[in-house]
């Protein structure tokens, strides 16, 4: 008789099924690579930022100030005086689930409380408990006490959040996640519990105008740099001005485009661009930064750094905006700068000096948008191209979450990329234009020590690119975030390598045909352009 | 009658039940949307599970192409290696293929004596387990050399604009006077 396997034999000791609780029930556990280090006293304190202390995210103990709790539920409950969107979202929600699965966190983790009713919940809990009568019956209210083992859960989670508003685009109610972290986080920070990758930047775009404290000769030094190499590769000498009074424009954009690869290429391409068109315009050491790590912070603070930028358009007299390529910058810039910093009398209603269009959206900001302006002047015929020079490139684009959902920008990129490329191909639609997924670092989430918890968030972006690098032979990945140029070229790496990643404004900048440019051989990074193979190896 | 035979016969069922085993190492809600929801883009984890495991029981009762089976193992281990799993959760997912042939074959592989067959069949299975370890360490190394990478890439350019490197160069000695 054969000898009968038992089939649980060699599997009876594994068992790999989580353990089934209410949510309330499972406590937080930090787990390596998927959380941020702690913020550091000095940058705190350069900021004014209260309770800032020397601690360690990983430690047991926080070193929270003895009344961290009152300080805690009387931010809270400020917050839901002063914001009714909060209160309204802390009321609303009837947990359709239909928010659940949208998230690029929760798809790539798979851990439940990264669903963004869940996320929420986590603070709904402490809302309903301090601030509604029902509350008072604890648990079956859906609430519970504020401890900090509960604070630690929601400083995890609402540093797992990008403000991508995703999930808001399928809420029945519309309820914005985004606006709920932000409200955490703010509480979060009246603790002194920011993270050490959003607090730097914070201090030293307070001091220097830009995230890594970038002085203005360093600035024009690294500029220096570039226009060496554009020269090298176009033959044409670019010379920009710094701080230039008087000129009719006033440039913005991310400090990431003067100094970090593949940034600095998109930042070839503006200048090439404002050359090629003898623009007049003038680029701010002081206004140098077009991010802003206020906006994953407080509101406040978001104020306090956008303020340079109508204030330095005042101090040059200049006479309307311009901004580059960036994410979270536009989401401050169209959503909030206006009502935050303005009315922007001084400046006049932008209208394109080569073109006459009157950009009608940006009459209250005065700020235009980089892709605006350019398809505006293709739009016009007012750009010699040569699309060939990338016919290298197999090219899809990424809707940023900022400048898809956060302001409608759908179509200028895409136009662009169309006159400047012959091979261009979206991705699936439910992965574009306002259903995008987010880089899974935004929001102030691309911190090296939390590698891990960025290739998950990523994940869904990432499947989507490999789709089309399978199907159509993709080998380009374009955006208009600084954000997303810093962080897709580590996410595409790991989930499938030999894509690159680049701006629009890049792809602009190799098929513009520049007046008096020698014979191009390169593309703006100096690989040989398609047919100068050979004419490289030569040399 | 062999197993590989009854493994491409009852290869839905299998695929089915190993796929709801891996899935269940998840928490339960987010089992539950790994396997309902079906749209590849929405749920990159759940298809690439399932086609994973399909090219893998494919090969199991075929050729065991290598190369084929590398491909789609690895993309589901590149998921497994940075979630929240310990190494063994990570690729013992292997495992529980043995515990599906078993349940679900038994009674065929008993009645034609096939345990002969059923020893090959999971010792491949050992051998996938062990590319998988090997996958799972290339993707860990994979992503300690990304955060190093990163942390070069973010200051390289900065410093070498502002000088701050001094690369080996040879001097050019001024020989004109001699």
């Amino acid at each position: 008789m054969a000898i009968k396997p038992k089939p649980n034999e060699l599997l009876s000791a594994i068992n790999y099924a989580p353990p089934q609780k209410q949510w309330m029930d499972n406590p937080v556990e930090f787990k390596k690579g998927y959380y941020c280090y702690g913020a550091k006293p000095k940058n705190l304190e350069y900021i004014g930022f209260p309770n800032g202390r020397e601690w360690n995210s990983a430690d047991q103990d926080w070193k929270l100030v003895d009344n961290w709790k009152e300080i805690f539920l009387e931010g809270m409950e400020n917050l839901l005086k002063k914001f009714r969107s909060f209160r309204l979202f802390m009321d609303i929600c009837v947990r359709c689930g239909a928010c659940a699965d949208k998230c690029h966190f929760f798809i790539g983790t798979g851990d439940p409380k990264n669903m963004p009713v869940l996320r929420a919940e986590l603070l709904r809990s402490i809302y309903r408990r301090y601030f509604t009568v029902a509350g008072k019956l604890g648990k079956i209210a859906g609430a519970r006490d504020l401890t900090e083992d509960v604070f630690k859960e929601i400083w995890y989670y609402y540093y797992q959040c990008t403000e991508c508003r995703r999930c808001s685009v399928f809420c029945p109610y519309g309820i914005d996640q985004a606006e709920i972290t932000m409200m955490g986080r703010e509480l979060i920070n009246l603790l002194g519990c920011c993270t050490d990758w959003i607090s730097g930047p914070l201090a030293n775009c307070y001091r220097t105008g830009n995230h890594l404290g970038l002085q203005p000769h360093t600035i024009k030094s690294n500029f220096d740099y570039m226009l060496d190499d554009l020269e090298e590769h176009t033959g044409v000498r670019v010379e920009p001005t710094f701080n230039r009074k008087g000129a009719e424009i006033l440039f913005v954009t991310p400090s990431a485009d003067f100094f970090a690869e593949p940034g600095v290429f998109t930042c070839m391409g503006y200048l090439l661009l404002f050359h090629y068109l003898g623009l007049d315009y003038t680029w701010s050491t002081y206004a140098s930064e077009g991010g802003n790590f206020g906006f994953f912070t407080s509101n406040e603070m978001m104020k306090r750094l956008n303020s340079k930028i109508y204030a330095e358009s005042k101090r040059l007299g200049v006479k309307w905006i311009l901004g580059g390529e960036c994410g979270h910058m536009w989401r401050v810039l169209h959503q909030y700068m206006d009502t935050m910093n303005g009315p922007a009398d001084h400046l006049e209603a932008p209208v394109s000096p080569f073109t006459g269009t009157k950009f009608e959206n940006a009459k209250s900001t005065k700020m235009v948008h980089i892709s605006e302006f350019t398809a505006d002047l293709i739009k016009h015929g007012k750009l010699k191209l040569d699309k060939s020079r990338n016919d290298n490139l197999n090219v899809t684009f990424h809707d940023s979450c900022n400048t898809s959902r956060g302001m409608g920008i759908f179509e200028e990129p895409r136009y662009i990329i169309n006159s400047v490329c012959n091979h261009f191909h979206e991705m699936p639609d439910s992965t574009t234009r306002e259903n995008t997924f987010c880089c899974g670092s935004g929001s102030g989430l691309n911190a090296g020590e939390i590698e891990e918890l960025r290739m998950l968030g990523g994940l869904p972006r990432a499947n989507a690119v490999k789709y089309v690098k399978e199907k159509h032979g993709v080998n380009m990945l374009s955006c208009i975030c600084a954000i997303d140029r810093a962080v897709l070229p580590p996410l595409i790496d790991y989930w499938m390598p030999d894509v690159g990643v680049c701006g629009v404004s890049e792809l602009l900048g190799n098929a513009l045909i520049m007046p008096g440019e020698k014979e191009r051989e390169n593309n703006l990074r100096g690989e040989p352009l398609p047919g100068m193979e050979e004419k490289g190896e030569e040399e | 009658m062999k197993i590989s035979v009854l493994l491409s016969e009852k290869k839905r069922e299998i695929a089915k039940t190993w796929f709801d085993l891996i899935v269940e190492t998840y928490p339960q809600d987010t089992a539950n949307f790994l396997k309902t929801q079906k749209n590849r883009f929405g749920n990159p984890v759940g298809h690439t599970i399932s086609e994973g495991i399909e090219v893998v029981l494919e090969e199991l009762s075929g050729e065991m192409d290598f190369a084929r089976i590398s491909k789609y193992l690895d993309n589901i281990i590149r998921i497994r290696a940075i979630q929240d799993f310990t190494p063994s959760q990570a690729v013992g997912f292997i495992f529980l293929l043995k515990k599906v042939i078993r349940e679900e074959l038994f009674n065929e592989i008993h009645a034609n004596h096939l345990f002969d067959e059923l020893l090959v069949i999971e010792s491949k299975i050992d051998q996938l387990a062990n590319i998988s370890f090997d996958m799972y360490i290339a993707c860990r190394e994979k992503i300690y050399k990304l955060k190093a990478n990163e942390l070069r890439n973010r200051t390289s350019r900065i410093l070498k604009m502002s000088n701050m490197f001094k690369e080996a160069e040879v001097e050019e000695k001024d020989t004109a006077g001699f």
